[in-house]
């Protein structure tokens, strides 16, 4: 076999494993790609139900509510919405009342989403990245997540707008 | 006076880098052989300052000195001394430092090591070495200074991230970074060698065994970060195709294929301008890695930085490296003269095929990792791109790898015999067909892919194990001579046949785990009994307690098997007070390969407590695999032709030489 046939037989199987991967990823693309969205921004594109995406925002106070066999119900909210959430399960250890939070789920025909997974991948000062750039943009932002622990012992939980 | 000392040390560290990025290539130029061994002083007197910079840290963190902003925020004076010790790296300031170090250490081992390197050569590599370590000091200085000191300094810490407060944590990123570090060696060793204008098989013979040592800490690491998530999130889950995780795997894949494709280089002088490539990219992609996970782009316990300023200096420094390389391998790669032919089916198409699937499954990872970051910067749409992305990609390019795997091996060099290796191969497919059919009617009913994946592991530790027999001629001649041949084996086969048994055998694991994992979850109550796969779990009681820096609440489980008490698990809460944080203490009760998960959720008001309980067939097997292919990747390093050195290189007739 000549030098030329030889790379003529190594780019040929290369191209051909390139494009059986480059078809594998569209076709993963097109299937298990999740979009983000807020309360507000789930009103305003309407999705529909079934539909998965990933809910952001803050958990309301006050709306948690444990039902029998670990059944949990709260509510998201972004200042402008507020969109309830059902989830069965153990919520994460960093899941509280007024804290960030983003759940993977889709709605069901009464307008509840329907979470399988809650996650709250951050400490106390440590917002989920998704929320906090969509809060910003809403201008309903606290200070205190996004701050950079300084010398102060604790960051005062003040309520205030930046940006 | 100790942080000053070490901030002093790093500055010094600095200055020798520069000149050690410099001076030698001078002296190359001129062919002044003094000038050219300035590079190895400096690198030892680097490695030295770096090390006491490092030492200073640990110093100023086990002593609580809060006057130093970096101890302030991650310590805290009631922490356990060891974690006092590994906070030094559980932050993002620290970590920087002790990347440093590693880079430092494995610049004075290439100094202190390298005395049959030609002298060319050695200035080249340790230059090159210096240019990326003067990059990363200038970073530290400027933006990420660990030994920034407080006005006032305050009496308390505010202690590490409770999840961090682990011994897994403790291990798990100083082995990656020797791994991500690790590969800073090959590439210093292919740009040197594109500088030159020269490569021939003994540099691929220096340059393996410090692959295989990054590739060996890479595994190993990447190992133990995933049995950390396992016990330490409480999910029972020990990977989750998260952005910082791909990070790890993405030079973890490129390096596989690295290390394989050095073989072809060193044994045959073949694919010479791709082996130079994959070691750039393999860098390349351990710098990208830190980018991603120290600039804070993505969202994960991992990113601690939050200051945009780092993000920036990290990109600048990828994109130098990155696109300096490049362009250079651009430039001179089409001097390097091509190797030996060989037929498509032989060692070498195996390994190209190897190289081919693994590179192109890294690519996919790539795009899954980066896909999203990029719409969102280009369209500002919020994407995740989670586990169902990448077991649609990455999975369907493993099984042929994985089956080219068992044939690699049996493959002559130059030309090979398919037919012959399948005949030789007839064992362990029938051994693949038996596994099969038995799991298939074992589990009849059940989920038809995962015999087929079993097999097909099956096949490969079989595969793995023929070779290993081929080459002893077990079965053919007497046994105890079968035993003689085996010891005289080169070490490097046997590595290869652990190595490749073991990603069998992880495998098997991850199979089994996925497959027949089955999971309780619910509240109970004291004397309450929870029955997962046969196994009876009561809830004796609940019982508070005081740690050094936490509150406990521990549960007591008695667990029994068919009416027999076996054994008592003691999962826990842990509720930092200084953070105001809790973790989840998961207990594991191991039986042979598979473990009995329990981990606590919050407790009721009628004193009820939430729990998970997992049983998770053959799960260990997930990391003694990634632990024999270490081992075997150890054996290979042992080998003999390894140990005594590299052939002198090519001589200047036969050298292939720049077209200049």
């Amino acid at each position: 076999m000549t030098r030329k046939q030889r790379r003529l037989t190594m780019i040929g199987g290369s191209l051909a494993v390139l494009a059986v991967a480059a078809a594998l990823v569209l076709n993963a693309m097109r299937d298990s790609i999740v979009f983000f969205s807020t309360p507000s921004m789930a009103a305003e594109k309407q999705i529909p139900t079934g539909k998965r995406f990933r809910l952001g925002g803050l958990v309301q106070p006050g709306s948690l509510v444990r039902g029998d066999n670990l059944a949990v119900n709260f509510s998201v909210a972004d200042g402008a919405a507020t969109l309830p959430v059902a989830y069965k399960g153990i919520l994460p250890d960093l899941f509280r009342e007024g804290q960030g939070v983003v759940a993977e789920g889709a709605l069901d025909a009464s307008g509840v989403f329907r979470a399988d997974t809650v996650l709250a991948k951050h400490d106390e000062t440590y917002m989920p990245k998704d929320v906090a750039d969509a809060l910003k943009k809403q201008g309903h932002w606290k200070d205190d997540y996004g701050a950079k622990p300084g010398a102060a012992a604790e960051p005062a939980p003040t309520q205030g707008a930046s940006k | 006076m100790i942080a000053e000392a070490g901030h002093y040390a790093l500055v010094l560290a600095l200055a020798l880098a520069l000149i050690q990025s410099t001076v030698p290539i001078a002296g190359a130029r001129w062919g002044d052989a003094a000038l050219m061994n300035v590079a190895r002083s400096t690198a030892l007197a680097q490695l030295l300052f770096v090390a006491v910079s490092f030492t200073a840290l640990v110093m100023l963190h086990v002593s609580s000195d809060f006057s130093v902003v970096n101890v302030f925020e991650n310590s805290h004076s009631t922490k356990p001394l060891l974690y006092k010790i590994t906070g030094v790296w559980g932050n993002h300031e620290g970590s920087m430092l002790l990347w440093v170090a590693i880079l430092a250490l494995f610049g004075g081992l290439v100094a202190a090591f390298g005395n049959n390197l030609p002298l060319s050569l050695r200035a080249h590599v340790l230059a090159v070495q210096a240019w990326i370590a003067a990059a990363f000091y200038l970073f530290i200085l400027v933006t990420s200074n660990p030994f920034l000191r407080i006005g006032s300094p305050p009496i308390e810490g505010r202690d590490l991230n409770p999840v961090l407060q682990d011994i897994g944590l403790a291990v798990h990123p100083p082995m990656l970074y020797l791994g991500y570090v690790g590969f800073s060696i090959s590439f210093s060793f292919a740009v040197a060698a594109l500088l030159e204008g020269r490569i021939d098989a003994a540099w691929a013979r220096w340059v393996r065994p410090w692959t295989l040592v990054a590739w060996i800490f890479l595994t190993l690491g990447i190992a133990m970060g995933s049995y950390w998530a396992y016990y330490e999130l409480g999910w029972g889950g020990w990977w989750f195709w998260d952005p910082v995780e791909n990070a790890s795997l993405m030079p973890w894949l490129a390096g596989t294929a690295l290390l394989h494709s050095a073989v072809v280089m060193e044994k045959r002088n073949a694919l010479k301008v791709w082996t130079i490539l994959l070691s750039i990219l393999t860098f390349s992609l351990s710098l990208l890695g830190t980018f991603l996970v120290r600039s804070g782009v993505l969202t994960s316990v991992h990113a601690f930085a939050t200051d945009p300023t780092r993000g920036v200096f990290i990109l600048l420094i990828l994109c130098l490296f990155i696109g300096g390389s490049l362009s250079l391998y651009a430039w001179r790669a089409s001097a390097l003269k091509q190797g030996g032919l060989f037929a498509p089916v032989s060692r070498e198409g195996a390994l190209v095929l190897n190289n081919l699937f693994l590179t192109t499954a890294c690519a996919t990872v790539f795009i899954g990792t980066l896909y999203p970051l990029a719409l969102e910067v280009l369209t500002g749409d919020k994407i995740s791109v989670g586990a169902p992305f990448f077991n649609l990609t990455f999975g369907p390019l493993f099984v042929p790898l994985m089956m080219a795997m068992s044939f690699g091996p049996l493959l002559a060099w130059k030309r090979g015999d398919l037919l012959g290796a399948a005949q030789r191969l007839t064992a362990a497919g029938i051994a693949a067909l038996v596994t099969i059919a038995v799991v298939y009617a074992w589990t009849f009913g059940g989920s038809t892919f995962a015999p087929l994946a079993i097999g097909l592991a099956i096949f490969v530790v079989a595969g793995a194990m023929t070779d290993l027999a081929e080459r002893t001629a077990l079965f053919r001649v007497p046994f105890a001579t079968a035993m003689q041949r085996a010891r005289g084996l080169p070490r490097a086969t046997w590595g290869t046949a652990f190595a490749h048994a073991g990603v069998g055998i992880a495998l098997i694991g991850i199979v089994c785990e996925t497959t027949w994992n089955s999971e309780y979850i619910g509240t109970l109550k004291p004397n309450d009994v929870a029955k997962v796969a046969g196994y009876e779990l009561k809830l004796d009681g609940v019982t508070q307690r005081q740690g050094p820096n936490f509150r406990e609440m521990i549960a007591q489980f008695t667990v029994s098997l068919d009416g027999a008490q076996l054994s008592v698990m003691l999962p826990s809460k842990r509720n930092f007070t200084t953070r105001g944080s809790s973790t989840t203490e998961a207990a594991l009760l191991t039986r042979g390969a598979s473990q009995l998960y329990i981990s606590l959720g919050e407790t009721t008001n009628e004193g009820a407590v939430a729990v998970r309980i997992y049983h998770k067939p053959l799960v260990l097997m997930i990391w003694w695999g990634p632990i024999l292919m270490a081992f075997g990747g150890m054996l290979s390093l042992s080998d003999r032709r390894l140990r005594v050195g590299a052939p002198k290189p090519a001589k200047a007739s036969r050298a292939l030489q720049a077209a200049e």
